[in-house]
């Protein structure tokens, strides 16, 4: 299978006041692959991801995605071409009903010129809405006031707006955070199915959703990548184990 | 055309058809009094458009209503321009006045919006001043009796009229709270409230955040602009009074008071704290102190504002 490069960093670095919080990635991303990036704390993952997703402006190198050179383009336009990002602390409009919440994601893609109508209507963009939240199992929930809601429905309905957008890249911050075993076994269930027509890139903690859905491994520590490769070969690695655990004596 | 939030509607239905009948039954120094309310509740309309909608705390709407003012009064003082066409000019100046200052303020945020706002405002206002000579300054202009009147469709419709003055008045109200109840209602309001909620992920859905708010600054100073001028064209006075700061204060104070984010909130809140001023004006001369004491109370107990707290306790579509 040919593989079609969705996003590539070359040289990627931003420095905080002498800190090298990510120093120089090369990264490459295929279209169709769930790529997981794990590393100790502080490693830079959600810096890296936030120069990914335009939050953070780079001080060095560029970024690609999807064929276009990206690294001076504001976070909403690459939002608008296919780029879609879940916040690792919820992010989400609290005062408002799940529908709502996913409603707004739906609507940058559905309905791009604020002020024109699009050709669905509102229809159209309930209904796109509430199927991304009936397949992160928020169904019965729609009308809820989002603040109110569990903690881990409020990383769903996260999850919902990621979806709702049909992103071609989907980044996923630390999503399974505060989640229960069942709800994670949810969670990997509709990440699956997202990768049916999306990328996934998902930075996590825990290794158990790490091991059943990634393809591959992207291993950062201390703003470098230090391993990439598949689960199996991430598991071996001598410099992985010495990242995490500390160098042998 | 699909009607969103119902229930609003009806409910902004019933109040014009109210204010459409309180002329029949309302004693004449009433309707002077309910005139001035109808067109400081459109100004206050215009302030919470930004404020109450959107989250952008103003200092310096004052700008906005006298923009309205100077425009529409100055072509008609000088140029002898109809009214009518002189409250169109009313409603552009403002328009541009926004759009510009807009592009501009909105490069800021929080309390530095407060303070460019102010200090922009402060400047309109010492602008006026400053060129007196024209603007009449803190003297003003009193339109001549050649502009009290003006002919539509054949109707001679006369501007010391108080009957005529609250029809006027109502017509703009109503059109105004039609405007911005498609604007902020449906897919469009929204995104204002979007921004006001949670900015930085709305921006991370995909919008321009910028545009959003400039869309809602222009239609904001606009609004203002058009109660401006129909304030002066309508009581024939044009002032520097209108572009001070006190004049800001009290589109923020009736929006406050009223429930900032909801389509009648304004209205209620211009109409208890003009009644309330005047009241209290006929028993101390320190009603501002009154006023004071108020508004620590509700900043306090009900940020919300009056129909805010009925909204966010018991009717979630008050909005």
């Amino acid at each position: 299978m040919a593989e079609v490069t969705l996003l590539r960093t070359q040289g990627l670095a931003r420095h905080f006041d002498g800190i090298k919080a990510v120093d120089g990635v090369d990264f490459t991303l295929h279209q169709g692959e769930i790529r997981a990036i794990i590393g100790p704390n502080g490693a830079g993952k959600s810096t890296f991801v936030g120069l990914l997703s335009g939050r953070i402006k780079p001080s060095a190198g560029r970024v690609e995605f999807a064929g276009r050179d990206v690294t001076g383009l504001p976070a909403h336009k690459r939002v608008r071409m296919g780029l879609a990002y879940t916040f690792q602390i919820t992010n989400i409009y609290k005062e408002m009903t799940v529908l709502e919440n996913v409603a707004i994601a739906a609507q940058n893609r559905l309905r791009p010129n604020m002020l024109r109508r699009n050709p669905g209507g509102e229809a159209e963009i309930e209904r796109v809405a509430s199927e991304a939240a009936r397949s992160v199992g928020l169904g019965e929930m729609l009308g809820e006031t989002a603040g109110t809601l569990a903690y881990g429905h409020q990383r769903l309905v996260e999850v919902a707006m990621g979806l709702a957008q049909s992103p071609r890249l989907l980044i996923l911050d630390e999503p399974t955070q505060g989640l229960s075993d069942g709800e994670i076994a949810n969670f990997n269930a509709v990440v699956r199915k997202v990768s049916e027509t999306a990328t996934v890139l998902l930075i996590e903690h825990n290794m158990d959703v790490v091991m059943a859905l990634a393809d591959r491994i992207t291993v950062l520590d201390q703003g470098r990548v230090l391993a990439e490769g598949t689960p199996a070969e991430i598991t071996a690695s001598a410099a992985v184990q010495a990242a995490y655990l500390g160098e042998p004596a | 055309m699909v009607l969103h939030n119902k229930k609003l509607a009806a409910l902004c239905l019933a109040v014009l058809v109210l204010l459409f009948a309180l002329q029949f039954v309302l004693s004449s120094y009433m309707i002077l009094a309910a005139t001035r309310i109808l067109i400081l509740a459109v100004f206050a309309m215009g302030y919470n458009m930004l404020m109450g909608y959107t989250g952008l705390l103003s200092l310096g709407h004052a700008m906005f209503f006298a923009a309205g003012v100077y425009a529409s009064g100055m072509v008609t003082y000088y140029f002898g321009v109809s009214l009518p066409l002189a409250f169109l000019i009313g409603i552009l100046g403002a328009f541009a006045a926004s759009l510009i200052i807009g592009l501009l303020v909105l490069r800021t945020q929080t309390v530095s919006f407060m303070i460019v706002t102010l200090m922009f405002a402060q400047a309109a206002y010492l602008t006026t001043l400053y060129f007196s000579r024209y603007t009449g300054g803190d003297q003003g202009l009193t339109l001549p009796t050649s502009a009290r009147s003006f002919r539509l469709f054949g109707q001679v419709l006369d501007m010391t009229s108080d009957l005529t003055r609250y029809n006027i008045a109502f017509a703009v109200f109503a059109v105004t709270l039609i405007g911005l109840y498609l604007i902020t209602q449906g897919p469009i309001g929204r995104l204002f409230v979007a921004v006001r909620e949670n900015e930085d992920r709305t921006r991370m859905l995909g919008f321009d955040t910028y545009r959003i708010k400039l869309v809602a600054f222009t239609v904001s100073g606009t609004v203002s602009g058009m109660a401006g001028a129909l304030y002066g064209l309508m009581f024939g006075f044009v002032g520097s009074s209108f572009a001070a700061f006190q004049t800001s204060i009290e589109a923020l104070l009736y929006t406050l008071i009223g429930g900032p984010g909801t389509l009648l909130g304004p209205l209620l809140g211009t109409t208890v704290m003009t009644m309330l001023i005047d009241r209290l004006s006929g028993l101390t001369t320190a009603y501002l102190v009154v006023i004071g004491v108020l508004l620590i109370v509700v900043t306090l107990w009900f940020p919300a504002g009056i129909l805010g707290t009925i909204r966010n306790r018991w009717l979630p579509w008050l909005k």
